[in-house]
């Protein structure tokens, strides 16, 4: 089995040789690492992607707008783009990729931009979704083949902080937990916290 | 007297090599913090199956409550033209690894069949460090030889050489399928850097004991005696260190940083200690004195060290005279006192030497930093792109003072090349205008892409974001990467040109090798040296009892 450190050094190694800068070649290590961390397959799309740009390094991306229309698009690129302008993009809440190449490879970035602004974010294509937790986690949902050569359309959303439980859910919950509470009498009350009897001094 | 105004020392100056490379083993240093954390440890040698020319397995543990790691050796017979120190050997005398818990019959076999094979064998997760090591053959022959006819060896020779086995590389950290760092880093007992990997040595550093008198015995089982322990004692193991260390020190800026910090910061600390006891000012003395054992036997054959020796040796003279005719416990701020006067009239070899020696008398001060000398680089790695090209110019400006100002249009500022040898994918350095291969050079050349960098920004619009500036200059993102990181860690960066034609990349090697805590720097080359490990270290039996001095107990 390879470490999670021989990924790294060996995926930053190659990513260089294919033609990637070694700023860029660094930010692909730590993002296969993490993508082979979640058990997901950032080796295995990763290989075929660079033998794909063997001959025809892809283009650059941009700044990035809600739609970002290319003829074909690099997840990478796209990624490290993404991660770099992700607390301006935060704004525009839904964002839209289309004709990206490997999209799996784009899933790590996403990931670290989800901890940096402090969201989760929905990533979805074809029928897989991805929801993406602080780059603590990645849940994947329809994940039908381990690798995806390109897709049309990536549809990516950063969801507000809100609970994933309704209110009376909360409240059932709460009422259990005071069983572990005392009711206080007046001694209690007064002894308990050891304050004083009065404040007005 | 006036409380006086001490600062960190500037890392503009701490930072370039010459400094850095000057620095000698303290306190803080891995080997003697190892030997504090785990001197309460029980030890144990649990496998002894070596034949009688010393070949097969044995095996050496640490445990503690519910915790073992466990040495596992393997030593075989290698022909003397196999024997080399170099990375292209391919066979070794001995070969270890370092196991999590206690192995099982099938991990040894396992390991039995990778591990003597080093780089091209495979090790698991439940692995921690890796190691080789040849004989130095004089001094182990000769070891067998005098002890199987019941003779002690003769110590001068023994003491010239200052070991019986040297190891050639110790990995740890993932390397060869190893645990990842991230699956042990929780353990309270390896919080200080580096600390299996002298483990490691140490449990070696037994071995070559056990094994040289194994043999002794086996040759002349009615005359043979042991290895006496003081002789033993004085015995480390010895290490051929390469370029490999370079780029780890580039490659860790947080972790230079820390190891830099918690150096300053104890200086800084002891400088400003207004009082001192007349037991901790003779604490110092002492281990001034013991400690010119070691430099009396520190030989080389390199001009370059030899001079550097010698420096500290004529600084010492003086620094002796200094402290014999003009400080006192009396005076206030005396630490203080001493350490202005050596950086006024000290070279750096002899005034780093005291900077290490001022840290012995001070636990108080020293054991909470040990724990700060690691670092999770990852933590770092986020550039931070919502700031703005004049934040970055100013960090610049402020951290990489003297690198701005290089030119790097001139042949000797850009002399040499850094790349990874393919047959061993070892870090090597040559000149990319003798050599081939410089276009592809490693991201080493830290301060001609700074100045790049440096040059693009002064021409960027100042109120951009970081992230507009990389959509366009995306080739020298590792550098921006490295300047946010040296904003927040000042030592984070050799304040250096690691390309120029003057550089020296021993001096890289000696400072990382400092914090090892290994002594008797030997150069046998600008690219690789000798040193020696645990000279003095108490031995495995000993360490419950041991003191942190052992260091100078070295005897001629």
């Amino acid at each position: 089995m390879q470490s999670l450190s021989e990924i790294d050094t060996t995926t930053k190694r190659a990513s260089k040789a294919s033609g990637f800068s070694w700023g860029v070649a660094e930010e692909i290590g730590k993002a296969i690492r993490n993508l082979e961390l979640f058990g997901l397959p950032g080796i295995k799309n990763l290989n075929l992607y660079l033998n794909k740009i063997e001959k025809n390094h892809p283009k650059k991306v941009n700044k990035i707008d809600k739609e970002n229309k290319y003829k074909e698009l690099c997840p990478i690129y796209c990624g490290v783009a993404f991660l770099d302008q992700c607390q301006k993009l935060e704004a525009l809440k839904k964002i839209k990729f289309y004709n990206v190449n490997y999209p799996i490879l784009i899933l790590p970035f996403i990931s670290k931009a989800s901890e940096i602004i402090g969201k989760k974010i929905l990533m979805q294509f074809n029928k897989s979704s991805f929801l993406i937790n602080f780059n603590k986690s990645i849940f994947s949902k329809n994940l039908e083949k381990q690798v995806i050569a390109s897709v049309d359309e990536i549809n990516i959303e950063f969801l507000e902080n809100k609970n994933s439980f309704s209110d009376q859910e909360w409240t059932e919950l709460y009422k259990l937990s005071e069983k572990t509470f005392v009711e206080e009498n007046d001694s209690l009350k007064t002894k308990g916290a050891g304050a004083g009897l009065t404040d007005n001094d | 007297m006036n409380k006086p105004n001490i600062k960190f020392r500037d890392p503009n100056e701490i930072m370039k090599l010459s400094r850095l490379g000057s620095f000698h083993q303290s306190k803080l240093s891995f080997l003697r913090s190892f030997i504090r954390e785990f001197k309460d440890w029980d030890y144990k040698r649990s496998l002894f199956d070596l034949d009688e020319r010393g070949y097969g397995t044995a095996i050496y543990s640490f445990s503690k409550n519910a915790r073992s790691y466990s040495l596992i050796c393997f030593a075989q017979h290698i022909n003397p033209d196999e024997r080399s120190d170099r990375v292209i050997a391919t066979k070794w005398d001995a070969a270890f690894v370092l196991h999590d818990g206690i192995p099982t019959k099938e991990d040894i076999k396992r390991l039995k069949e990778n591990v003597p094979k080093q780089e091209v064998g495979r090790v698991s997760y439940k692995e921690l460090t890796l190691s080789r090591a040849n004989k130095s053959v004089r001094a182990f022959d000769h070891a067998v030889d005098s002890l199987s006819l019941g003779k002690q060896p003769d110590k001068k020779l023994l003491n010239k050489v200052g070991y019986l086995y040297r190891t050639t590389a110790v990995y740890g950290s993932g390397k060869f399928g190893l645990a990842d760092r991230f699956r042990i880093k929780d353990r309270k007992e390896i919080y200080g850097p580096f600390r299996l990997e002298m483990m490691l040595v140490y449990l070696v550093r037994q071995f070559t004991f056990d094994q040289v008198n194994h043999i002794a015995k086996s040759k002349n089982p009615d005359k043979a005696i042991e290895l006496d322990l003081n002789i033993a004692r004085n015995l480390g193991i010895g290490n051929s260190t390469g370029l490999g260390m370079a780029p780890f020190i580039v490659n860790h800026p947080t972790l230079l940083h820390n190891w830099i910090y918690c150096r300053e910061k104890a200086l800084k600390e002891i400088r400003s200690l207004e009082e001192i006891d007349v037991n901790e000012l003779n604490f110092f003395k002492d281990c001034l004195v013991k400690s010119k054992n070691s430099i009396n036997s520190w030989t080389t054959d390199s001009k370059y060290q030899n001079n550097k020796i010698n420096s500290l040796k004529s600084g010492l003279i003086k620094f002796d005279q200094f402290l014999e005719n003009k400080c006192s416990v009396k005076q206030k701020y005396l630490w203080n006192k001493i350490y202005t006067w050596a950086e006024n009239n000290l070279e750096d070899e002899c005034l780093e030497y005291i900077v290490s020696m001022m840290m012995e008398p001070y636990d108080n001060i020293i054991d909470p930093l040990i724990n700060s000398m690691s670092s999770e680089e990852e933590e770092y790695f986020t550039i931070p792109t919502h700031k703005k090209v004049f934040d970055l110019k100013k960090i610049l400006e402020n951290n990489y003072k003297s690198i701005i100002k290089i030119d790097f249009n001139t042949k000797d500022s850009n002399f040499n090349f850094w790349f990874i040898s393919k047959n061993k994918e070892e870090p090597r350095v040559a000149s990319r205008y003798e050599e081939r291969g410089a276009e592809l050079e490693q991201p080493l050349a830290i301060a001609r892409d700074i100045k790049k960098l440096y040059e693009k920004i002064i021409k960027e619009k100042q109120t951009n974001t970081i992230a507009d500036f990389l959509l366009k200059n995306d080739e020298i993102r590792h550098v921006v990467r490295r300047a946010f990181i040296v904003d927040r860690f000042p030592y984070s960066e050799i304040q250096d040109n690691t390309i120029g034609a003057s550089l020296i990349p021993i001096d890289m090697l000696r400072l990382k090798l400092s914090f090892f805590g290994a002594v008797k720097f030997d150069p046998r080359s600008d690219k690789w040296l000798r040193i020696n490990m645990y000279q003095g270290a108490p031995l495995s039996h000993e360490m419950k009892t041991s003191n942190d001095t052992w260091v100078y107990n070295v005897v001629n």
